[in-house]
C-alpha cells in the first residue's frame, strides 16, 4: 500500500474551510479522511472473499451566525467540495437560530500534536492473510472434534488517514493502522448446534494474537456451550465476563453523555459529584494511552484530549460533553466530541475463579443479546447465555434466559470486579461481579 | 425500465464522461480470466436528513455517497473492489483486483440484448425536492407544538426527517444493464414525558418508498406524534413486568419483529448452504404450528422493505418460506442460489456499493388465520399482551432470539389490565414457531421504519403479523 498523502488532505480540508468563507459562513469546519485496506475471508481451508476496501470521505459544517448546516460526501474533488459546501450553506439558511451553536472557542483547541504510536502499516498479500486465516480455522478444528463446521475465519488490514480543520485556525490530522484475525465455529448437531467466536485486533500486526491462539479460543467458547440448558427463573448473583462488561459501562456512558443530560432523558440527571459505584471504583479516560485502540491528542472538535477521571471514589466527577452539550450546560467541554476514548476502570484484585468461588451461586454472562438498557430510565433487561454456578464451581452452560434490572441499583450493587482483562479494546475492565438480579427462565 | 436505465445512465456516467460502452469494457477486464460470475454495481445515494430538538430546527445534513462495487465470483470465492471515483482507470484497476480471485483463462460471454420489463414498485422520483424545505420545516415544528399541547406531562419532543434518493445501474457478465430509482422517507418521533420525578419515553413513525407527501396523507405525521405521546404516557403508569414463562399474546403489525428474528434470518441462503442455521436441511419438515405460514413478499409497491429489481438485478418476488407449519423456501441471492442449486429469489441486498451483496429479507410477515383478536386475548388466563417492540437479536446456529417490548400489558383472566415496562422476550425459533396456537384475522405490516443488520450492512426491511398468540415464551422482567 502507498503512503497515504497527509498533505494532499490537508490541502483539500484548507479548499473547504476557504470555499466556505466565500459562501458566506462566519465560521466553519471540515472533516477529510482515506481508508485502505484488504479483507480476505475464508472458509473450510478455501479463500471464500478477497475485498479491497479503499473509501474516501469529506465532511463540512458551516456557521451562519447561530445557524448551522452540514453536508458529506464519498467524492473527492475540486467540484465535489463546491457542491458540498453548497449544500451545507443551503442546509443552514433553513435551520433555526441556536444560542449554544458554533465552534468549540478557538482557546481549547489541541496546540501540541503527539505521536501516540498509531500507525503501523502491515504489508500482507492476500495469500498470505488467507494463511493465516486458514492457520486460525485449523487450530480451531484441531482442538476439540465435536467442531464439525465453520462459518470461516478472517484476517484484515486498514490504513487510515484523517484530518480535522476549523477556522480558528486548527489543521491536524494523523495516519493510523488497525488490523486484526478473527474465527467463528460451530459444534453439535441440528437443533443442539453451538457457534462462537474470538477475535484479535491491535495497531499493530506483531501484537496480534496469534492465529492458533484465536482459533483455539473460539472452539474452546464453542464446545463450552454445548449441552446449554435454561434454569428456573430466580435472583441471584451474576457474573459478567470481562469482555462483556464494557456493554454496561456503556449503559453508564448513555447516562452521562450531555446530550442525554441536557435533554434530560437519562436516569443519572442531577447526579454530578454524587455516589453512583461503591467506593472503591474509580474510571478514567486515557486519550494518549500508546497505540491504544481509540487514542487521539484532539477530539472531533479540536478540542485537546486529556487524562481525567470520570468516577472517582465510586462518586460521578465528570459528564461526557462536547462544545454544544457543554453550552447547553454551562460547563466546559472535557475533549469528548466524538466520545470517550480508552477507558481502564479499577478491579478489586480477584482472579476470575476467585470470583466464581466469591459468588458462590449464581450466573456466569459470557453473551448477551437485544437493546433492552435505557439510558432514561436504568430499565435493563437483556438476553444472556453463559454458565451456572454452583457452591462456588460451574455446574453447567445456560441459554435461552434474560438477566433484568435496573442499570443505577445494579452500578450500586458492583460488588467486585476482576484482575483478569478482556481482550484488547478501547475499555479495559476485568469482569464484574453484581449482588443481586432477576434471571428469567423456565 | 429501458427509461430507468437510460436515465440512471445519465446520471451516474455522463459526469463522469463514461457510456454503457465503457463498463461494457471494464466488464471485458473482470472476465479475463476463467470466472463464474462477474457484476458492476455503480450506486448515487443522495440523503437529505433534518432534526428537530428543543422546540428549534436543531440540525440538517446533506450527503452524497457515490461509487461502484465490482466483484468476480468463481465457485464459492468472491473477489471484490471497489471505488469511489467513477472514471475509467479507477474503474479498471478495480477490475483487476477483483478478478485476482480466479486464475488466468477466460469466460465464455453470451449477450442478452434486452432486459424484459420488470413493473416499478415505486415512482421514479426524487423525495428530497418532493416537497419545499419551508414545508418540511414548518411540518416538523408543527408536530413538536403538536405533541406538546397533548399533555402537560410532555417535557420533551424530538422530530427526525430523513429523504433518501437512490439511483443504481447494474451490469452482469451476461451483459444485461439493468437499473433503478429507490426513493425512501421516514419520519420519527420521540417524546419524554415527565410525572413526579419519573421520567419515561414513547416513540413512533413510519416511512415509504414515495414522495414526503405520503407523510402528510392521512394525517400520517400527526398520528405518529400522537402515539408517541400516548405511549410515553403510558410508560409513566407501567409496573415492573413478570419475569419467568408465561403465554404470549403478539399485537398485529410491527411485532412481526418476532418472525424476523425467529424465522427469517434463519433461512437466508447462505446459512443454510453452510448449514450453521437451526433450520439447515430441514427443508419440507414440520418447522412451525400448521396454522403458520410465513412470506418474504419484496413486491408489495411503496413499501419500505420493497424492491423492483433487488442489488444484482433479478426481480423482487413473494416467496414462501413456511407452509402451514412446513419448510418449504429459502431467501436466495445469485451466488448462493447458484451453489446450492435452488432458484434466485430476489433477495440479493447490498448496503452500498462498497459491501457485497448476500441474501436478506424484504418485507416478511405471517399471514392472516382465523381467529378474532378478542376471542385470542379472552383464551389467556394469566399472560402478556404486547403490541409495541424495539429492536430483536438472533442466534441464527442456536436459534435462540430476543426481542425488546415496548408497549405491553398483563392479561388477567381474559382481559387486558395493567401496562408494564419494556422487557426482553427471549426464545428459540423453531421452538417458538410451534407453540403458535392462535392465529388473528387481523394482518398488518409496520409503519415503515424497520432497518436490519447483518455482518456490518444495514438495509431497510418490513415486517408483519396478525395478532398471535405464543403459549408459552420467556418474558424478561424483574416482578415475581
Amino acid at each position: 500500500m502507498n503512503e497515504l498523502p497527509m498533505d494532499k488532505l490537508k490541502g483539500y480540508a484548507e479548499t473547504i474551510l476557504d470555499e466556505a468563507k466565500k459562501q458566506g459562513a462566519t465560521s466553519a469546519e471540515a472533516g477529510v479522511h482515506i481508508q485502505k485496506g484488504l479483507d480476505v475471508g475464508i472458509r473450510m481451508g478455501e479463500t471464500e472473499t478477497i475485498e479491497y476496501t479503499n473509501d474516501h470521505g469529506l465532511g463540512v459544517t458551516v456557521y451562519f451566525g447561530l445557524r448551522k448546516g452540514s453536508a458529506n460526501t464519498s467524492i473527492l474533488s475540486s467540484n465535489s467540495i463546491k457542491e458540498t459546501v453548497a449544500a451545507a450553506c443551503r442546509i443552514a439558511k433553513y435551520t433555526s437560530e441556536d444560542p449554544a451553536s458554533g465552534l468549540a472557542e478557538a482557546e481549547l483547541m489541541a496546540k501540541n500534536p503527539r505521536d501516540l504510536d498509531l500507525n503501523h502499516p502491515w504489508s500482507i498479500n492476500p495469500d498470505e492473510a488467507a494463511n493465516l486465516a486458514i492457520e486460525c480455522e485449523n487450530a480451531a478444528n484441531e482442538y476439540d472434534k465435536r467442531i464439525n463446521n465453520s462459518e470461516g475465519a478472517s484476517c484484515y488490514t486498514n490504513e487510515n488517514l484523517f484530518v480535522y480543520g476549523n477556522t480558528h485556525g486548527f489543521l491536524e490530522g494523523y495516519p493510523s493502522t488497525k488490523h486484526g484475525i478473527s474465527c467463528a465455529v460451530l459444534a453439535g448437531q441440528d437443533d443442539l448446534m453451538q457457534r462462537d467466536y474470538w477475535y484479535t485486533t491491535d495497531r499493530i500486526s506483531s501484537q496480534l494474537q496469534t492465529p492458533k491462539e484465536v482459533g483455539k479460543e473460539a472452539a474452546k467458547r464453542t464446545v463450552a456451550r454445548l449441552g446449554s440448558r435454561k434454569i428456573k427463573t430466580t435472583s441471584c448473583p451474576v457474573l459478567f465476563k470481562a469482555d462483556i462488561a464494557p456493554s454496561l459501562l456503556r449503559g453508564l456512558f448513555m447516562a452521562i453523555n450531555g446530550t442525554a443530560i441536557y435533554r434530560k432523558a437519562s436516569f443519572l440527571l442531577n447526579h454530578l459529584d454524587q455516589k453512583i459505584f461503591p467506593d472503591w471504583v474509580d474510571i478514567e479516560e486515557n486519550p494518549h494511552e500508546l497505540r491504544g485502540m481509540a487514542s487521539a491528542f484532539f477530539d472531533n472538535e479540536g478540542v485537546a484530549t486529556k487524562k481525567h477521571k470520570i468516577v472517582n471514589k465510586g462518586n460521578l466527577k465528570s459528564y461526557i460533553l462536547d462544545s454544544y452539550s457543554g453550552r447547553k450546560l454551562n460547563m466546559k467541554p472535557n475533549g469528548n466530541a466524538g466520545g470517550l476514548r480508552n477507558i481502564t476502570i479499577q478491579n478489586t484484585g480477584q482472579s476470575f475463579d476467585d470470583l466464581v468461588r466469591d459468588m458462590g451461586t449464581g450466573l456466569i454472562v459470557t453473551e448477551m443479546m437485544g437493546q433492552g438498557a435505557s439510558p432514561v430510565t436504568g430499565d435493563y433487561s437483556r438476553g444472556a447465555a453463559g454458565f451456572w454456578v454452583e457452591r462456588g464451581e460451574v455446574a453447567f452452560p445456560v441459554q435461552g434466559v434474560t438477566v433484568a434490572g435496573n442499570l443505577k441499583k445494579m452500578f450500586k450493587g458492583l460488588a467486585a470486579i476482576g484482575r483478569d482483562e478482556n481482550i484488547p479494546g478501547s475499555t479495559k475492565t476485568g469482569s464484574w461481579l453484581i449482588d443481586d438480579m432477576t434471571v428469567a427462565g423456565d | 425500465m429501458k427509461d430507468i436505465i437510460k436515465l440512471v445512465s445519465k446520471n451516474l456516467l455522463e459526469p463522469s464522461g463514461l457510456c454503457d460502452h465503457d463498463l461494457h469494457k471494464v466488464m471485458d477486464k473482470l472476465l479475463d480470466k476463467k470466472i463464474d460470475a462477474a457484476d458492476i454495481y455503480i450506486q448515487c445515494q443522495r440523503i437529505e436528513s433534518w432534526v428537530l430538538d428543543d422546540g428549534i430546527i436543531k440540525e440538517g445534513n446533506y450527503s452524497i455517497e457515490q461509487g461502484a462495487g465490482l466483484r468476480a465470483v468463481v465457485g464459492e470465492k468472491t473477489g471484490f473492489a471497489y471505488t469511489d471515483d467513477l472514471v475509467l482507470q479507477q474503474l479498471n484497476e478495480a477490475a483487476d483486483s477483483a478478478s485476482k480471485i480466479a486464475k488466468a483463462g477466460r469466460k465464455g460471454r453470451e449477450f442478452i440484448a434486452s432486459s424484459e420489463d420488470i413493473p416499478k414498485l415505486y415512482p421514479s422520483i426524487n423525495p428530497l425536492t418532493s416537497l419545499h424545505e419551508n414545508e418540511k420545516l414548518s411540518l416538523m415544528l408543527e408536530l413538536d407544538t403538536y405533541a406538546r399541547k397533548q399533555d402537560s406531562r410532555v417535557k420533551q419532543v424530538s422530530v427526525s426527517l430523513v429523504s433518501s434518493h437512490e439511483e443504481i445501474l447494474i451490469l452482469n457478465d451476461d451483459g444485461e444493464l439493468v437499473a433503478d430509482i429507490r426513493p425512501l422517507v421516514r419520519l420519527s418521533v420521540s417524546v419524554i414525558a415527565e410525572q413526579k420525578g419519573r421520567r419515561e419515553q414513547g416513540s413512533s413513525g413510519g416511512g415509504a418508498r414515495d414522495s414526503l407527501d405520503f407523510l402528510l396523507n392521512k394525517n400520517r405525521a400527526t398520528s405518529y406524534a400522537k402515539e408517541a405521546v400516548r405511549q410515553a404516557l403510558l410508560n409513566l403508569e407501567a409496573v415492573d413486568a413478570p419475569a419467568g414463562i408465561l403465554p404470549v399474546v403478539l399485537g398485529p403489525g410491527w411485532p412481526g419483529v418476532l418472525l424476523h428474528e425467529a424465522v427469517g434470518h434463519g433461512l437466508e441462503g447462505d446459512f443454510n448452504r453452510k448449514g450453521t442455521s437451526a433450520f439447515s436441511g430441514r427443508m419440507g419438515e414440520k418447522v412451525a404450528s400448521s396454522i403458520c405460514t410465513i412470506v418474504d413478499d419484496g413486491t408489495i409497491e411503496n413499501r419500505r422493505g420493497s424492491l423492483s429489481i433487488d442489488d444484482e438485478g433479478t426481480q423482487s418476488q413473494n416467496t414462501v418460506l413456511i407452509e402451514n407449519g412446513i419448510l418449504s423456501g429459502y431467501m436466495q441471492d445469485k451466488l448462493n442460489a447458484r451453489l446450492m442449486k435452488m432458484p434466485k429469489t430476489g433477495n440479493g441486498r447490498r448496503e452500498s456499493y462498497a459491501h457485497l451483496p448476500m441474501p436478506r429479507m424484504t418485507n416478511t410477515y405471517m399471514l392472516p388465520g382465523e381467529s378474532d383478536p378478542s376471542e385470542i386475548i379472552s383464551s389467556v388466563e394469566r399472560g402478556l399482551y404486547a403490541v409495541n417492540f424495539g429492536g430483536g437479536q438472533v442466534d441464527i446456529t442456536s436459534g435462540k432470539f430476543v426481542f425488546t417490548a415496548n408497549e405491553a400489558y398483563l392479561i388477567e383472566k381474559g382481559k387486558i389490565t395493567t401496562p408494564v415496562k419494556g422487557a426482553t422476550l427471549t426464545g428459540s425459533g423453531p421452538e417458538a414457531m410451534n407453540k403458535i396456537t392462535m392465529v388473528g384475522n387481523d394482518l398488518e405490516l409496520d409503519g415503515g421504519v424497520g432497518t436490519c443488520g447483518k455482518e456490518g450492512q444495514s438495509v431497510p426491511v418490513g415486517v408483519g403479523q396478525p395478532t398471535l398468540k405464543l403459549d408459552e415464551l420467556t418474558i424478561g422482567g424483574t416482578a415475581k
